[in-house]
């Protein structure tokens, strides 16, 4: 078994004839891995050639074998089956007749076989087609039940565990704004600089204010925070549900008559709509900042002016739109997290297509309803 | 090497989890072709012996010897070239959930080996067959069952054709039938390739058909109470403990030596 110290004798094998027609095959040397073996193609072309009537063994010169030599075996030992020449193994190695036997010991399962077929592009494109449908009433059926859990949670009847609720806020909330401080006051800065740049032109820095105090409150800020609670948050709770599924986790709970919409979905939900307008309120205040040090630094305005202009800039309204933002950016992440998670399949790699669609879901999902709400507004006037 | 001679000697081992102490002064020897049976309670720490004796998880104190080098002190690639002889079979299966069963008994063979994909294709047919797996090959491990889980990680490990094969309880999931056919499989292994078994297993049956070297190991006393042939175990051991389990509790049960062996 020690295959590396033992010298490359390879392995020998010859053909003979045998009396009445038959073909003995004579096996020697060493028929172990790292050895030279014998290409089965070849012998069993050169057996073909000589149209036994029977196969023999003689394996008296035989050193050394492992699986290589059952494998070899094997192929004979098919070829012979399918040609309907008699295969007389008498003459091999007890061990390998006895390991033959155990591998045929029990016989392949009928239809368990996989063919891999060949599909015309219709047949996939209908496919395809059929898939999507599905996924459609899937996602309506999951919005469908988390909105009956949201029902029962208002009316105090859904069954979680409070603990969950307030671990999910804490890891939503409190431990995103380190993050979320970062970006968007990076983003106040980026905003601030770039119009700093044009309103000098006009020598009106001073609107550099507004300018960063309404896109932050308004949208800026709530987007920022969509972004990061889609890849911090939703792409964890995809990863923490579908995990769940490969374990068989949420198997137990609907069986143990939980509901899992109510158990595992329904407070990351709550807690990602409580938590997001806190985060983009917190953001707001944030991006004020970095273009603030824009302002005095590098514009030399007051601080004090600077504070005094944002806030005669921003009106109550463009704050209710932001929070509106952020309240349904929310939902969306914590939706498209969790429908991801739970319709994950049963494979470590399911795990990371959960997570990566999540997100996506969630980044896309935020854009598109930032493009839905600026319209609304502008037909509504506000 | 021939048979009979020692290939793993444990001396003076304590395991545990940080400063929480699992067992104390484990001494055995496994033999070179010894079907080496680890028995005791669930939760004693069979499995956590057995992560130890295949390098991955240091002991609180002792040593394993694999020959003349004391594994935990020897130097990394040492290392590896000792684990390389290893196969192995984990308590959960552990297959690879992404690759089908054909790519999971494949994987050692492409990493270790130079043989040709036709090769690898027919050796792992044969892993395959050889657990009673013949014609799954394009299977996903989510998409069978847990004793054909089970056996498919048996495939895995033995496609290496390894020195030493450790199995965590091989036959749990399987139907009498396949633990039987398994039970085959380990002494034909044994007796045709020479190769070395640590198998640990809670079933009565297989532990006295294919056991001929054990350990206990009793939860109470943390430590080994008893080694040798379980066979002559059942036989000659005064250990209420041992016989306690060797008998499925059957003394106890029915008062005393129910089970005398003559
Ligand atoms: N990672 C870990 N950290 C801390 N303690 C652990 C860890 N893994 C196992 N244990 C403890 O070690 C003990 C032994 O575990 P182990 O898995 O070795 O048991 P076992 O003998 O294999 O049991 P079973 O027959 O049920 O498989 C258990 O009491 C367990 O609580
Ligand atoms: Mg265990």
């Amino acid at each position: 078994m020690e295959s590396g110290d033992k010298p490359l004798t390879g392995a020998g094998l010859s053909l003979a004839r045998g009396n009445e027609g038959s073909l003995v095959i004579h096996i020697a040397g060493n028929w172990e891995r790292g050895q030279v073996l014998p290409n089965p193609e070849e012998t069993l072309q050169a057996i073909e050639s000589a149209s036994p009537r029977a196969l023999g063994f003689d394996a008296s010169g035989l050193a050394g074998w492992d699986s290589n030599l059952l494998t070899f075996l094997i192929k004979i030992k098919e070829w012979c089956t399918t040609k309907n020449v008699e295969c007389v193994d008498t003459d091999l190695p007890d061990g390998v007749r006895r390991l033959l036997a155990l591998a045929s010991a029990v016989p392949e399962r009928k239809g368990a076989r996989r063919e891999s077929r060949r599909e015309s592009f219709f047949v996939t494109v209908g496919g395809k087609a059929q898939q999507f449908v599905v996924s459609a009433g899937e996602v309506f059926d999951f919005l469908g039940e988390a909105f009956v859990s949201i029902i029962r949670f208002l009316g105090g009847r859904a069954s979680f565990r409070r603990v969950d609720l307030l671990l999910f806020l804490q890891e939503t909330g409190a431990q995103a704004l380190p993050i979320v401080s970062l970006i968007s006051m990076l983003v106040g800065l980026i905003l601030a600089f770039v119009g700093a740049i044009q309103l000098k032109t006009f020598g009106a820095q001073i609107y550099v204010a507004d300018l960063v105090g309404i896109a932050m409150v308004r949208v800026m800020g709530a987007i920022m925070t969509g972004i990061i609670v889609a890849g911090r948050t939703g792409a964890a709770y995809a990863a923490q549900l579908g995990t769940m599924q490969v374990n068989e986790e949420i198997d137990a709970l609907k069986t143990l008559g939980v509901s899992p919409m109510e158990f595992l979905v329904l407070p990351r939900m709550v807690a990602l709509a409580l938590m997001m307008p806190l985060l983009c309120v917190y953001a707001d205040v944030m991006g004020i900042l970095g273009g603030l040090i824009v302002g005095v630094v590098m514009l030399d305005l007051n601080p004090v002016v600077y504070l005094n202009e944002t806030k005669a800039a921003l009106s109550l309204t463009n704050v209710w739109i932001g929070l509106f933002h952020s309240a349904v950016f929310g939902v969306i992440v914590a939706l498209s997290g969790c429908l991801r998670g739970i319709q994950c399949g049963r494979s470590a790699s399911a795990v990371g297509y959960a997570t990566t669609s999540a997100v996506v879901t969630s980044i896309v999902s935020i854009i598109v309803a930032t493009a839905l709400i600026t319209i609304l507004c502008n037909v509504l006037g506000i | 090497m021939s048979e009979g001679e020692p290939q793993i000697v444990v001396k003076g081992l304590d395991m545990g989890y940080g400063s929480f102490i699992l067992m104390r002064d484990l001494n055995f020897t496994v033999n070179r072709g010894d079907i080496f049976i680890i028995m005791g309670g669930s939760g004693c720490g069979k499995s956590t012996l057995m992560k130890i004796l295949i390098g991955l998880k240091k002991p609180l104190r002792g040593q394993v010897f694999y020959g003349d080098v004391s594994f935990w002190e020897a130097d990394p690639d040492e290392q590896e070239r000792i684990m390389r002889r290893f196969g192995v079979l984990y308590q959960s299966g552990a297959l690879f959930s992404s690759l089908t069963l054909a790519e999971n008994v494949a994987l050692p063979l492409e990493q270790y080996t130079d043989m040709s994909k036709s090769q690898i294709r027919s050796m792992v047919s044969l892993k395959l067959a050889l657990v009673g797996l013949a014609g799954f090959e394009e299977f996903y491990p989510s998409e069978i069952s847990g004793g054909m889980q089970k056996r498919a990680g048996l495939a895995r490990a033995m496609a290496l054709d390894p020195d030493i094969l450790f199995f965590d309880e091989p036959s749990a999931g399987l139907d009498p039938v396949s633990a039987r056919l398994l039970d085959d499989l380990i002494l034909e292994l044994r007796a045709s390739l020479g190769t070395t078994f640590v198998v640990v297993t809670h079933e009565l049956a297989s532990i006295f058909a294919i056991g001929n070297n054990s350990v206990y190991l009793d939860v109470d006393s943390r430590t080994m109470t008893a080694s040798g042939d379980p066979k002559k175990l059942l036989a000659e051991s005064s250990d209420p403990k041992v016989r306690n389990f060797l008998t499925r509790g059957g003394e106890n049960a029915h008062g005393q030596a129910q089970v005398k062996p003559s």
